[in-house]
């Protein structure tokens, strides 16, 4: 069996997921990074975007997307905690939702929410 | 019907409806309660991962950071007061208050110049009254806070921190909340939150004594890592107080109505006594009358018959 890791992935007001797996690729301010297990410890600001984690679960390898609006990234003992202020799982995100928020915000001008509505598109996008 | 007695039942009638009234808010605070704990649970994993993550930064590099360093003389200080919008919770708001009032009353004994943050509209109309200095106050949101309020709150305060104190910047920050202990025992507490102490930041996030922290690879920097991190624990901090502040006031107004509603009770019992004897007063009066109209009536006959 495959080195596992556990993790975390949590959101200011709730714990989005957490369970064990291979490998989790999530973007930080200076690019994308996939963490291993046995990986360095490792703390770093997460750029909004999505996370893939590659989980082990005991039918085969699914895989959970999130979108994640900034937060943090930090490794140790085998240990991933992913903190973000907000965190959507891919499956929990709604599609036409988002969509029109994307609309929304850009006839507002609304550069905050259009980037978050991108980022959960392109999450869902990833699944 | 006699007018004493017509009195006695207005009474009862009022206070009855009143104890209506305070027997819903009791029940109404009760159901709230469970509902602001479990918001301060579902808050509690974040709030451990940052502060794990802070004091990881804090011990594993040397950095040298306005938020982590200790001025040499501190000369202004933040408090943030945490109280509630509604009234009718017994004395939560003016523990929290008075409470404010020591620390403040201690930061000044320490020659610290004080800014009083006020979230609430007790706590405003207090200062409000007393013609005291706010620097800035939220209302609208003290029973049910958000993570969106807990960032609206702090965002001022991390800029006061930030700046340089000649330009009116400040070198502490505390907050006064009341922590919610248990159903029955809620306290005011006051905290710094920063300049972070290192101790508490690590009592705060459950690490053992022993815990040796690994040695993080930062990314991009540590001080960047800092600089990112710093803010959303102050927001974190300041999320849990509301939380817990929030879940501290249903209880407090829990308890409050429950007494009211026992008051009332024992007020309608007393009452319904006096209303009872009032009765029975009236009664025995009309008897009397009677007996005594009869027994005249009587003795008046009795008289013409000679």
């Amino acid at each position: 069996m495959a080195a596992e890791l556990h993790v975390e992935l949590v959101a200011a007001d709730r714990s989005v997921w957490s369970g064990e797996a291979t490998l989790v690729v999530a973007r930080t301010t200076s690019g994308d990074i996939g963490v291993m297990p046995g990986h360095q410890p490792l703390l770093g600001v997460l750029e909004s975007g999505p996370v893939t984690i590659r989980t082990s679960s005991a039918d085969g390898s699914g895989t959970v997307v999130a979108a994640v609006h900034g937060g943090f990234i930090s490794f140790a003992d085998d240990k991933l905690s992913l903190l973000a202020e907000i965190a959507e799982l891919a499956d929990e995100i709604d599609v036409q939702r988002a969509e029109r928020a994307l609309e929304r915000a850009k006839s507002d001008a609304d550069a905050g929410a259009e980037r978050r509505a991108e980022v959960r598109l392109r999450a869902v996008a990833v699944r | 019907m006699g007018a004493q007695l017509r009195v006695y039942k207005r009474r009862i009638r009022s206070v009855t409806a009143t104890k209506k009234i305070t027997k819903a808010m009791e029940m109404i605070a009760a159901s709230r309660i469970v509902k602001a704990q479990r918001k301060v649970a579902a808050s509690t994993p974040y709030a451990t991962e940052l502060t794990r993550a802070v004091t990881a930064v804090a011990t594993g590099s040397n950095t040298k950071h306005p938020l982590t360093t200790e001025a040499d003389q501190p000369t202004r200080a933040a408090v943030l007061l945490v109280t509630s919008d509604r009234g009718l919770a017994g004395g939560y708001s003016s523990n929290a208050i008075k409470a404010a009032d020591r620390l403040t009353e201690r930061l000044r004994g320490e020659g610290k110049e004080v800014d009083t943050y006020i979230v609430g509209r007790k706590g405003v109309s207090y200062y409000g009254f007393r013609e005291r200095k706010v620097a800035e106050s939220w209302t609208g949101f003290t029973d049910s806070p958000s993570y969106e309020h807990a960032k609206m709150v702090a965002e001022p305060l991390i800029e006061a921190v930030q700046q340089d104190t000649s330009e009116g910047g400040v070198d502490e920050l505390h907050i006064v909340f009341t922590e919610f202990v248990s159903m029955l025992t809620q306290t005011p507490v006051d905290r710094r939150m920063l300049p972070l102490s290192l101790e508490e930041a690590a009592l705060q996030g459950g690490a053992k004594g022993g815990e040796v922290m690994p040695l993080f690879d930062f990314e991009p920097s540590a001080e960047d890592v800092l600089d990112a991190l710093l803010p959303r624990y102050v927001e974190s901090r300041i999320y849990n107080a509301l939380l817990q502040a929030a879940a501290s006031e249903h209880a407090a107004r829990r308890r409050a109505m429950k007494s009211a509603t026992d008051n009332a009770g024992e007020l309608i019992n007393t009452l319904s006594r006096l209303a009872n004897a009032a009765r029975q007063a009236e009664i025995t009066q009309e008897i009397s009358e009677i007996v005594g109209g009869a027994s005249a009536l009587a003795d008046a006959t009795a008289g013409s018959e000679k």
